[in-house]
């Protein structure tokens, strides 16, 4: 049963490792559930399930182990009797885990029916863990903020109706990749700085002064190190973009939350970047490029993000625009070409694999920018270049 | 089958707690492995380790991550500039280095006498790589003083609360070890049962048209900042003291100002309020 739990949990997507696992059973051979399973479905939960994105695949695979036993809302000793050596258990592959006995579901109704008897006997006596009144584990003021509404003697709400309820589905993010390990690879363009107030105590100079002063010490101290990296993302969102929009919206929430770059701003544009670009992806307001490199300071580290992947003529055209209505009188290439100018390092990222770049439009904006493939590796390589000295 | 010293935490008169959250913070307890607390702003996730400090009768010790914080902070801090200082005017005994170890948050917590709570703040704002750098320190509940060639050993293992606004992820390896809660908005039954704590004395018709005004807002989902608990707690003081009755409160939202913080926000409620979305019309 438990060992289902297990593999419905995987089957999920939830990333629970070995280590997780053990310390829930710990947990639960040391009796924390309270042989119930509300308190079970609360405490795997904080136990296995560490990012709020995953409790709505959590819910899911709960509803999917337990869905059949919703009558009485405990979990019988018998259960947890497997459990019994809780120290043999410690280091087990999953080979041996797979060895264990499992129950299966027809013994669980009869033992729970079983102990559902014996559970109405208790709660005459009164016992302090379950309630303070009625039948329902959950008798606090008839209200209780994870839904689990306690409707008086009969309708008590069980552990699985709350799954079944799927309360997280909102907070569900399926990404394949990690940001955090996106951002790792951002993290490389901080450019460390002394800046501000002076407030380190500098070892090494005060040494170098008080020798100096012949023993009398002389305390040096220096402004500590802030990050003064400012970096400009530049996005392609147009319609060959499509495929690529799930890495594109992870490498813009990674940068996006960095919070340790001095300044971070975006910018979006079709295709190939022409005397506009555009604050917002749908592309309704418009900044002028013009503008933009009047503004910004040549430290700024560039990242063009895009396919490069057009007809040449929209590349080297006046007027080569793919919208009809839109007029360029100078070539894209021609503003690529001022932007790499402008500024002191950028790099374009294409989320294409780079044997297939050998296309004329992704071959000509090679020449203008050093181009790496979008992916990790790239990414790495690519904030490398950023910021190499010059 | 409840085992001695579980069960150690039910909230206090201050503090509602979920019974799911109980779980999981005596949970933590019992297994001594560090809690980690998100959820939206305004949920009381700083209030929570307060709460158990008050609850359990110990002491808290407050780490306030900034941006700048690094691990090493938490542990001890070696006074270099003191011990300069005293070597040039002759003061105090500049050879016992230890004199001039003060030891950081985490590392009062482990030197403490008695078990205490550390709460640490906000553990998201610091450096992306700041959380693996405790690893150690958070497991095996010791930590190595360079200069004094000294460890310093948790006496006993400090009830460990981390919050973070999840403006960053935490690493797994981090988050392995710990355990792990998201509080959600309280619903209005729970809500009411916290506004009570605040404001026992309020009229019940009133308290019920207000969160019944309140909950309007929040699913307005447009807003920058919804309003919280704490926004409504103030909004509820500012209806008492203005004496509005709950028929005032029918169709319109006094002092609003106390529950929309940004001019965007206000601007949005402004548009569908004239537009006359659902009951609330006007500001005044």
């Amino acid at each position: 049963m438990f060992l289902d739990f297990f593999y419905h949990l995987r089957r999920h997507r939830i990333p629970v490792s070995i280590t997780e696992w053990m310390s829930l059973m710990r947990a639960l051979s040391e009796g924390y559930a309270h042989a119930s399973l509300d308190r079970f479905y609360v405490l795997a939960r904080a136990l296995l399930v560490k990012d709020v994105g995953f409790y709505d695949a959590y819910d899911l695979a709960f509803k999917d182990t337990f869905k059949g036993i919703e009558t009485p809302a405990e979990i019988v000793d018998e259960i947890l009797n497997w459990l019994q050596d809780p120290k043999g258990l410690e280091g087990l592959t999953p080979e041996q885990f797979a060895m264990l006995p499992k129950l299966d579901l027809e013994a669980l109704r009869e033992l729970f029916a079983e102990r559902l008897k014996e559970q109405q006997e208790r709660h005459d006596g009164g016992n302090r863990w379950i309630g303070t009144g009625g039948t329902s584990p959950f008798g606090n003021n008839g209200k209780n903020p994870a839904g689990i509404r306690v409707g008086g003697e009969g309708g008590q709400r069980s552990a699985v109706q709350v799954a079944e309820d799927r309360r997280y589905q909102n907070y569900r993010h399926d990404r394949t990749l990690d940001i955090r390990q996106t951002q790792m690879a951002l993290k490389k363009l901080r450019y460390l700085q002394r800046l501000g107030a002076e407030e380190e105590l500098d070892l090494d100079e005060t040494i170098d002064q008080t020798s100096r002063n012949g023993g009398e010490i002389e305390l040096v101290f220096s402004p500590s190190r802030k990050n003064n990296s400012k970096v400009l993302l530049l996005m392609d969102a147009g319609g060959s973009m499509l495929p690529y929009t799930h890495v594109m919206e992870q490498l813009f929430s990674a940068a996006h939350q960095m919070t340790h770059f001095k300044d971070f701003q975006h910018y979006y544009f079709h295709n190939c970047i022409y005397e506009q670009v555009y604050t917002d992806i749908r592309m309704n307001k418009k900044t002028s490029v013009q503008a933009l490199l009047r503004t910004l300071d040549a430290d700024y580290k560039v990242i063009l993000v895009g396919d490069a992947y057009m007809a040449p003529e929209e590349l080297v055209e006046p007027g080569g625009a793919i919208y009809y209505y839109y007029h360029n009188s100078t070539p894209g290439i021609e503003w690529l070409r001022r932007i790499e100018a402008h500024f002191k390092s950028c790099i374009w990222l294409n989320p294409i694999p780079s044997r297939n770049w050998n296309r004329p439009s992704i071959e000509l904006v090679r020449k203008v920018f050093p181009m790496y493939e979008l992916t990790l590796d790239g990414l790495d390589q690519g904030t490398k270049h950023l910021v190499r000295k010059i | 089958m409840a085992t001695n010293g579980f069960d150690q935490f039910i909230g206090t008169d201050k503090y509602i707690v979920s019974p799911d959250l109980r779980d999981v913070v005596n949970v933590a307890i019992a297994l001594q492995r560090p809690l980690v607390v998100k959820g939206e702003p305004g949920t009381g996730k700083t209030l929570l380790a307060h709460n158990i400090a008050r609850a359990l009768n110990k002491s808290l010790l407050i780490w306030n991550v900034k941006s700048t914080t690094k691990a090493r902070d938490g542990l001890y801090i070696y006074d270099t500039v003191q011990r300069l200082n005293d070597a040039r005017f002759g003061d105090g005994d500049v050879s016992d280095v230890g004199r001039y170890i003060r030891l950081g948050t985490l590392g009062q917590s482990f030197a403490a006498d008695e078990q205490v709570v550390l709460l640490i703040d906000e553990v998201d704002k610091a450096d992306i790589e700041f959380p693996n750098d405790l690893l150690n320190e958070l497991d095996e509940m010791n930590f190595h003083v360079l200069e004094t060639d000294e460890r310093v050993t948790a006496k006993h293992r400090p009830i460990v609360i981390i919050t973070s606004n999840s403006e960053k992820e935490l690493p797994d390896a981090f988050l392995r070890r710990c355990v792990f809660h998201y509080i959600t908005f309280p619903d209005q039954g729970l809500m009411a049962q916290i506004v009570g704590v605040h404001h026992p004395h309020l009229a019940e018709d009133l308290l019920s048209q207000a969160l019944e005004r309140f909950y309007e807002l929040r699913q307005i989902d447009t807003f920058r900042k919804k309003p919280s608990t704490s926004e409504l707690i103030d909004w509820l003081q500012a209806l008492v003291v203005a004496g509005v009755t709950p028929e005032q409160l029918e169709d319109k939202i006094p002092f609003l100002g106390v529950l929309l913080k940004k001019e965007t926000d206000f601007d949005v409620y402004m548009k569908r309020a004239a537009a006359g979305a659902g009951a609330i019309r006007s500001r005044y």
